[in-house]
């Protein structure tokens, strides 16, 4: 599969006039010393897995514990927190600070601390249903405020632990044991909404593409942000096969739109080559390479701040599978919360003269209209 | 204001109440008057009382707001009963308060609002100023709105309705004239908040001065009354509410523990000014994240502990019910947390404004599961401050989230403050886990996060960022000691006890018995606000020969060791309280004791003279 992937934040340093440089993901995090290494065994905790055989999860586990030793940080400053559900079990595998909550509310409780703790590269993995349902509210939020945290979001289309009822994302007219005549309700596309939630990084993957999720994954610790991870992941006990059509070898290259910064929108392999253009009336369809003109075809800019072509692309996506988008949507700078609210304690603190001992307590507390009694 | 001439008669105490629309400013003219008598060293205590609407249609019923300061020269322990002199500011106040009022004492109205238009808002047919149905009390109507525009003729920039807006300071003058209050504050207070504005300053002061002298000259009012300042032990005072103490609290336990405050919340009335204060401090290092809702409020607060923070989360009792899931994780987690519920009444929405205590069987059971949870209930607006240091003790020392349950009526409360020595305050530091803490079966030195300190039974507190203490922890039952996913049925059991063993052994001072006579057969046992109505009933009790005891209880979860001894050794237990029977119910089922409860639910702290006569009644 090929794998264009954006630029790092770093590179995209400029694109957004913010007025202040925007670091890095992991800056301020320790790292090891010198050329000390990790490997994915350090990473290993020493609990027994328990997915079920085949499941999407154990390869987004191995992946990441795969990837965590590239990023060269002192392992006791990760933290994995997770909501509820199969993939929420992630934190107990993996030997490095974790919290396995409770359901939804994984990225509340990172926004704690990651604002508290600038130290710490803070991870959250979640599923549909502990992300899009009970935990709603609080994605949305985190995205628009921009805490500097990756949240890996499992996309199985079901709820797992609960053995099988349909999730936010499930195709409409699904037939699960809580809708025996099919649902009813129009599923969220989880990369529309974070997009629309004013996400500054968006991306896609798959959970048995080991290398573009790496890939993925290196570019969202890096952006300094809310990243939003979604990964295509199979339950091959409860909706087995859900993303068969774009894994299926033959299919895949006629349906996976990998996008690439600043490159032409394209899907299908080289003879067969289809470009995204956008027509008179401003909408996105694919052509025939031929038929593509230069001034109609669609570059995909993961940088704009406006991100109506972001989305527009997100929405090339169908219940059908036919093209499915890929890789970075978004990738924008944007001073993080985190950041903001401890500039402004930093501020307050320096201006001060520094941190506030005994005789500054006692003249805040003594408030300005005190009198004595002798 | 030297030179003033006439008589000055001495009182004992005054309780004053200022009402008029929510418009009308009588809030802030309730807290200038309360500073001033504080300045005057008198002890006071205050009751303001406001609608739930910000702004009521005018002239209604509805939009009336008060402000109740009762001062003495004696120890203040409610805000009164009943007003002896009330300022009502149009007809809607008067008729609002006029049953609180009792016959004989003073109203001082502004007449030109008892227009026919305002009066047949409020259904006075005939204006009671005129009409006689007021001769029972002494009335003095008082044209406070056209005067207040005359004395500011000087300042043509401003239109009628800014100068009418003045008037409040009218009304302030007038009364610091009244009872010889000094306005020095108050005008250091407007440079303050009117320096940019010098002709709205201009004009707040000229009516302060011309409601001052108006009193001084008019013949209506024949005397102006002095209170002397009460004994009080020497120190440097303040006047605080509840609210206020309470931030302070958070902020000075968390310097003496050695944490910063991260405090994440949600507004709701009337636990919001505890997100205010605390948004203004970060001069002291004070985190606060306002959340998108009550749940996120305690995750962020839950997620900061974790990395060794002191975490927080305020707001009052449907925040509570929001949080309940969360505060379950806490205790699972066994991480230190506050919780801070600002009760108010219920149950849903309930009275926004209005206090009660009856969340105390939510702080105690509101969770799923056996989660023990303590409880540390202020009893005074100034106690705030040190129920707050409390809890961040028992928080910090057994890992644990404890609830703090404050109420409407401490939290807006006022009464004077001998400022604690911050180094005075206990000590708190915290011992971060930094190393392992037991070895493995081949004696390799080993983390287990759920080996318990033998003494508290708390875990170790080990953050993030501590090499070699990588660990995980969830709200699945975990294994004793190593913390690992443990569906074992024993090791459930063994948990469960655990955490209720922890919650049981924590240290709590003896609960107080005051019984002057040593004759009582009868205990009254209070929580929470109550105090101050149930020491000034009971003290008014004693002085008519009813032998009565007292106890009242800040820790409610775990009682103290002493509790049940007491209780035990009267005839009869009265537990007034402003619920349904709570704690009555928490004491009957422990202690099994008769105790009787004196149950009210009216929004308002109990009055001195209905709990004189409860109390009269049971000792019989
Ligand atoms: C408050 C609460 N409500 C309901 C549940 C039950 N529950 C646990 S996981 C889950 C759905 C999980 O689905 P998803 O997030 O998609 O995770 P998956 O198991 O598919 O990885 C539900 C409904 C719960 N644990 N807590
Ligand atoms: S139920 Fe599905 S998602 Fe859950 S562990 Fe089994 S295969 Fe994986
Ligand atoms: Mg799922």
């Amino acid at each position: 599969m090929a794998k264009p992937l954006g630029t790092t934040t770093h590179e995209h340093a400029g694109s957004v006039d913010l007025g202040m440089p925007i670091p890095h993901g992991l800056d301020g995090i320790p790292r090891l010393a010198g050329d000390a290494k990790l490997t994915k065994k350090d990473y290993t905790s020493d609990q027994e897995v328990r997915w079920c055989p085949g499941c999407g999860d154990y390869i987004i586990l191995n992946t990441v514990q795969s990837f965590l030793p590239e990023l060269g940080l002192r392992k006791e400053n990760i933290v994995f927190v997770s909501g509820i559900g199969c993939s929420s079990r992630f934190p107990y595998y993996l030997d490095t600070y974790g919290m396995h909550s409770i359901h939804g509310r994984a990225p509340a409780i990172a926004t704690g601390l990651a604002t508290s703790r600038p130290d710490l590269s803070v991870w959250v993995v979640t599923g549909d249903g502990d992300a899009l349902s009970i935990g709603g509210n609080h994605l949305i939020h985190a995205l628009r405020r921009n805490v500097n945290m990756t949240i890996l979001l499992f996309n199985n289309r079901i709820y797992g632990l609960t053995k099988g009822q349909y999730s936010p994302t499930s195709e409409p007219g699904k037939i699960t044991k809580s809708t025996p005549a099919g649902s009813v309700d129009t599923p969220f596309n989880p990369v529309s909404l974070a997009l629309g939630a004013e996400a500054t990084f968006v991306a896609r993957s798959l959970d048995n593409d080991r290398a573009h999720l790496s890939h993925i994954l290196r570019a969202a610790a890096a952006h300094r942000g809310t990243a939003l991870v979604e990964i295509y992941q199979n339950c091959p006990i409860f909706n087995d096969g859900a993303f068969d059509a774009i894994k299926d070898r033959d299919q895949q290259q006629a349906r996976l739109v990998q996008l690439a910064d600043g490159m032409p929108v394209t899907v299908g392999s080289k003879d067969a080559r289809q470009v995204l253009v956008r027509t008179d009336e401003g909408k996105l369809v694919f052509v025939p390479e031929a038929e593509a003109t230069p001034e109609r075809t669609v570059v995909h800019n993961a940088s704009d701040p406006d991100p109506s072509q972001q989305f527009a692309l997100s929405r090339i996506d169908d219940a059908s599978m036919t093209h499915v988008p890929m890789g970075i949507f978004r990738q924008v700078e944007r001073p993080t919360y985190d950041d903001l609210v401890r500039g402004q304690i930093d501020a307050a603190v320096t201006t001060a003269g520094g941190p506030a001992g005994d005789a500054e307590l006692a003249t805040l507390i003594a408030g300005r209209d005190t009198w004595t009694v002798a | 204001m030297e030179g003033m001439s006439g008589t000055k008669t001495p009182l004992d105490r005054v309780v004053i109440r200022f009402a008029g629309d929510s418009g009308d400013g009588m809030q802030l003219t309730g807290d200038r008057f309360t500073a001033e008598t504080a300045a005057l060293g008198n002890d006071l205590s205050t009751l303001p009382n406001f609608p739930a609407e910000i702004r009521a249609p005018q002239g209604t019923l509805p939009g009336v707001s008060s402000f109740q300061v009762h001062f003495a020269d004696h120890d203040v322990l409610t805000p009164g009963d009943a007003p002896d002199v009330l300022v009502a500011m149009n007809p809607a106040a008067l008729k609002a308060n006029l049953p609180e009022v009792p016959r004989g004492a003073t109203i001082i109205a502004d007449k030109d609002e008892f227009s026919t238009r305002n009066l047949s808002k409020v259904g006075y047919a005939t204006n009671p100023l005129e009409d006689g149905s007021l001769e029972s009390w002494h009335v003095h109507p008082v044209a406070l709105t056209s005067m207040t525009v005359e004395a500011l003729a000087a300042y043509p920039s401003l239109t009628r309705k800014e100068k009418e807006r003045a008037k409040n300071m009218f009304a302030l003058g007038l009364l610091s004239w009244m009872y010889s209050r000094p306005t020095d504050g108050t005008r250091a207070f407007l440079q303050g908040k009117f320096g940019a504005k010098p002709d709205i300053l201009g004009a707040n002061l000229a009516a302060l001065d011309a409601g001052w002298n108006y009193g001084e000259t008019t013949e209506d009012f024949v005397s102006s009354y002095e209170i002397a300042p009460a004994p009080m032990a020497s120190g440097t005072y303040r006047n605080v509410t509840g609210n206020t103490a309470l931030s302070y609290g958070l902020v000075a336990g968390a310097h003496r523990a050695g944490l910063q405050v991260v405090l994440g919340s949600y507004p709701i009335t009337p636990a919001s000014d505890i997100l205010h204060t605390l948004s203004g401090l970060k001069r002291y290092g004070v985190m606060t994240l306002q959340a998108e809702d009550e749940i996120a409020g305690i995750g962020i607060a839950l997620g900061a502990a974790f990395g060794g923070k002191l975490g927080v989360t305020s707001t009052s009792g449907p925040g509570v019910a929001l949080k309940s899931e969360t505060i379950g994780l806490a205790v699972s987690l066994e991480l230190p947390l506050i919780v801070v519920d600002v009760q108010r009444g219920g149950p849903s929405t309930g009275l926004p404004t209005k206090t009660e205590q009856a969340d105390l069987l939510q702080a105690m059971y509101g969770r799923n599961g056996e989660a023990p949870v303590p409880i540390v209930a202020p009893c005074s607006p100034t106690d705030c401050f040190d129920a707050a240091v409390e809890a961040v003790r028992i928080a910090t020392t057994y890992r644990t989230p404890v609830m703090l349950l404050s109420d409407g009526y401490l939290a807006n409360g006022a009464e004077p403050w001998q400022l604690p020595e911050i180094a005075e305050l206990p000590d708190l530091r915290v011992d971060f886990a930094s190393g392992p803490n037991a070895e493995d079966a081949k004696g390799a030195p080993v983390f287990q996060p759920y080996l318990r300190d033998p003494n508290t039974l708390a875990r170790p507190w080990a953050v993030p960022g501590t090499p070699g203490l990588e660990h995980r922890i969830g709200g699945i039952e975990k294994a004793d000691v190593t913390g690992n996913i443990s569906y074992d049925p024993d090791n459930h059991e063994r948990m469960t006890h655990l955490r209720q063993a922890k919650i049981d052994g924590i240290t709590v001072p003896d609960v107080e018995v005051i019984d002057p006579s040593g004759e009582a057969r009868l205990l009254v046992l209070g929580w929470g606000s109550t105090y101050g109505p149930i020491a000034a009933a009971a003290r008014t009790a004693r002085a008519n020969g009813v032998a009565v005891a007292t106890a009242h209880l800040r820790h409610l979860n775990p009682f103290p060791a002493n509790l049940g001894g007491v209780l035990r050794d009267y005839e009869k237990v009265l537990v007034p309280e402003m619920n349904a029977g709570q704690l009555a119910m928490l004491v009957r089922a422990k202690y099994l004791i008769d105790a009787q409860s004196y149950a009210r639910v009216r929004g308002v702290p109990f009055t001195t003279a209905e709990l004189v006569e409860a109390i009269t009644a049971l000792a019989g």
